[in-house]
């Protein structure tokens, strides 16, 4: 086993939940390297929906909470609010993150909670057998666009960065090692951080989007349609060849919301004691 | 005589002053009329005693970060009214689920959907009992006064936490908003209820196996149990449970609170014990229906105000012995019959009468009404 296996797993509920060639098992080695570097695994508090990448969490010997479709947010809310000492981390997949639960993302980016939101995004309803999702490309045929997908698929980092999160980073299971340099960051950062990973569904994506289910085929998928830059400003002659940035989006420090509401709350105090209203 | 603080407050109010009181330090709601006030209390309240009032951006994230808060390890509680509770009910079974201890108050305005905002119902009945999927259970108190509003805030947090349960208090517009005098109890005179921790060594823990009382200890997260929480059915290890684990499962997280509904069933009677004539009913319409025995008694009619308390589950023996004595029973509600269809269940008696007085609408009914209902209707 390997040795960071060995040390962080949930070895009684293995085997994976995840399909064979599925980039989710890559995500919990990246993120478990990060986690492994930093020392953090006592204080780590980790929140996750419904789909493929929610389950990440569960086989990481850690406090988990895995609650409905689209609300883990919500829950690393909670959880981080009655402990600001926490290292809150959401798992969530672009139809969790983008769609049923977009809501929570904006508001949470918004108010600058101190969190890691890793959005996997594998293109794809995958678990519940690959439906049409808000990152879909246009034209795909998924089952429930068996002519075409005519939508526009919903690009989470752009929305991130609008929303206000402060820390905004792409990343694909194609550039494991980058991933977990990202997560790394990601942890450290005061104040609300996504991370984008673009990963492979063989059996859904690669089959019905891609055309083929072989785990190989779709990793070099990724690899030829993944670019890695260093600027955001190159980001849009990337889009224009029809391919995806990876990178780092933006990263900047502003108050965090925990760290307000301590403040205020000690404020709001201190006025109570000098004799203020009620 | 109880004794403490006396203050002139609202059912929101009081729902506030209590809640700070059982320890409840993290909030989350959305502004809903009527149960705004209940949020703009906590909001104001909570910075002063290091907690977290979180406006949230629905009624979904509400329930949610409080089920988180909960395993963050404090007590938290949310409020709204009938279209938020709709929003809320996939959080009411995940709270069940992962048997989060909380509190749930829906003041219930006119429904269904928007409703009326302002005006006074109890639609919500079933909803509370049944508005998420699947078997679950859990207990909803309703009060009728903001003396009462008070209390079942503070056993609300209490029975949540020795149940490890969501508990909905179904207060309405009327408790809601009516002020009036509630007795304060210095802190000391309160009995706080704090849920079970695990006592065992952190290898020895088994996430989801219970005692004999089927409610598990329940760790906060970051101390050291590593507990894995899934919203999906599971085995006493916390992973997917397969066809027998989630029975088991199933039937324990029912079997913990129906099992013990003696401990905690409470209906009040007030007026004759022995009239023959009693009046059933829940939340505000207790108050009229008090108010109707009092009026009658002025005339040498005797009549008995039964009063549910603790509606769901629904405390089916104790109310049988409550109306023992009663022939004719009017179940007074507003709503159209969801209380006189429990009555109907549980009193099978041919021989017992038992009547609907419904009012709808969101005009409050006088104890007048009640009183010519009985002439008509005999």
């Amino acid at each position: 086993m390997n040795p960071l296996a060995g040390k962080y797993l949930r070895k009684n509920f293995l085997p994976f939940i995840f399909c064979p060639g599925c980039g989710d098992g890559m995500i919990v080695h990246a993120f478990l390297e990060a986690v492994d570097e930093l020392g953090i695994i006592d204080d780590l508090a980790l929140a996750a929906g419904i789909g493929c990448s929610a389950w990440i969490p569960v086989y990481i010997h850690a406090d988990v909470l895995k609650v409905l479709h689209g609300r883990a947010i919500p829950a690393a809310i909670g959880l981080k609010a009655t402990r600001p000492s926490r290292k809150v981390v959401v798992f969530t997949g672009d139809g969790d993150g983008l769609a049923i639960g977009g809501l929570h993302m904006l508001h949470a980016a918004r108010r600058n909670i101190e969190m890691t939101v890793v959005m996997v995004n594998n293109q794809i309803y995958a678990m519940t057998g690959g439906q049409v999702a808000p990152s879909t490309q246009v034209g795909a045929r998924t089952q429930t666009t068996p002519y075409g997908n005519l939508e526009k698929p919903l690009d989470g980092c752009k929305v991130a960065v609008a929303a206000g999160a402060t820390m905004v980073s792409r990343c694909s299971t194609a550039y494991p090692q980058a991933l977990s340099r990202t997560f790394k960051k990601a942890l450290t950062h005061k104040g609300f951080s996504f991370v984008e990973v673009i990963s492979q569904c063989p059996v859904q994506t690669g089959r019905y989007i891609h055309g083929s289910g072989a785990p190989q085929f779709n990793l070099q998928w990724l690899k030829d349609n993944c670019v890695p830059v260093d600027d955001p400003a190159k980001w849009g002659e990337v889009e224009a060849q029809g391919k995806i940035p990876l990178g780092d989006v933006l990263q900047v420090e502003k108050p965090e919301f925990m760290e307000e509401v301590r403040k205020m709350n000690q404020k709001v105090k201190e006025e109570r004691a000098k004799g203020g209203d009620r | 005589m109880k004794k403490g603080r006396i203050k002139v407050m609202q059912g929101n109010e009081a729902c506030v002053e209590a809640a700070i009181l059982a320890g409840c330090r993290f909030f989350a709601g959305y502004p809903i009329t009527p149960a705004s006030e209940i949020l703009e209390g906590m909001a104001r309240r909570l910075p002063l005693v290091d907690g977290l009032c979180l406006q949230a951006e629905d009624e979904i994230a509400a329930i949610v970060s409080v089920v988180g808060a909960s395993w963050g390890g404090a007590k938290a509680m949310t409020a709204t009214s009938g279209p938020g509770f709709c929003l809320m009910q996939e959080g009411v079974g995940l709270a069940a689920s992962v048997e989060s201890p909380c509190v749930i108050v829906n003041v219930q305005r006119g429904g269904p959907a928007s409703g009326q905002s302002t005006s006074t119902a109890q639609g919500d009945l079933y909803q509370a009992r049944y508005g998420s999927n699947g078997d679950y259970s859990l207990i909803t108190l309703c009060p009728s006064t903001s003396q009462e509003m008070f209390d079942h805030t503070i056993r609300a947090f209490n029975l949540a936490e020795r149940f490890r349960i969501p508990v909905i208090i179904l207060s309405d517009e009327v408790v809601a908003h009516i002020r009036e005098k509630v007795v304060i109890p210095e802190p000391d005179q309160v009995e706080i209820v704090e849920r079970k921790k695990p006592t065992v060594p952190l290898e020895e823990f088994i996430p989801f196996q219970a005692g004999e009382d089927d409610v598990p200890p329940m760790p906060a997260f970051n101390t050291g149990y590593k507990i894995p929480v899934i919203s999906q059915a599971k085995s006493l290890s916390g992973n997917r449970g397969n066809a027998k684990e989630a029975e088991v499962f199933i039937r324990r997280i029912n079997r913990k609170v129906n099992a013990h509904i003696a401990e905690f069933a409470d209906v009040r009677t007030y007026g004759d014990e022995r009239a023959e004539t009693a009046f059933v009913s829940f939340g505000s319409v207790s108050r009229s229906a008090r108010s109707a025995v009092d009026m009658a008694r002025e005339k040498g009619l005797a009549l008995q105000s039964v009063e549910v308390k603790t509606i769901w589950p629904f405390p089916d023996d104790l109310l049988r012995s409550k109306l023992e004595g009663a022939r004719r029973i009017v179940v007074a509600e507003m709503n159209l019959g969801m209380l006189r269809n429990e009555v109907q269940r549980v009193i099978r008696d041919p021989e017992i009468k038992i009547e609907l007085f419904s009012k709808i609408g969101g005009i409050y009914p006088l104890p007048q009404e009640f009183l010519r209902f009985l002439e008509v209707k005999q």
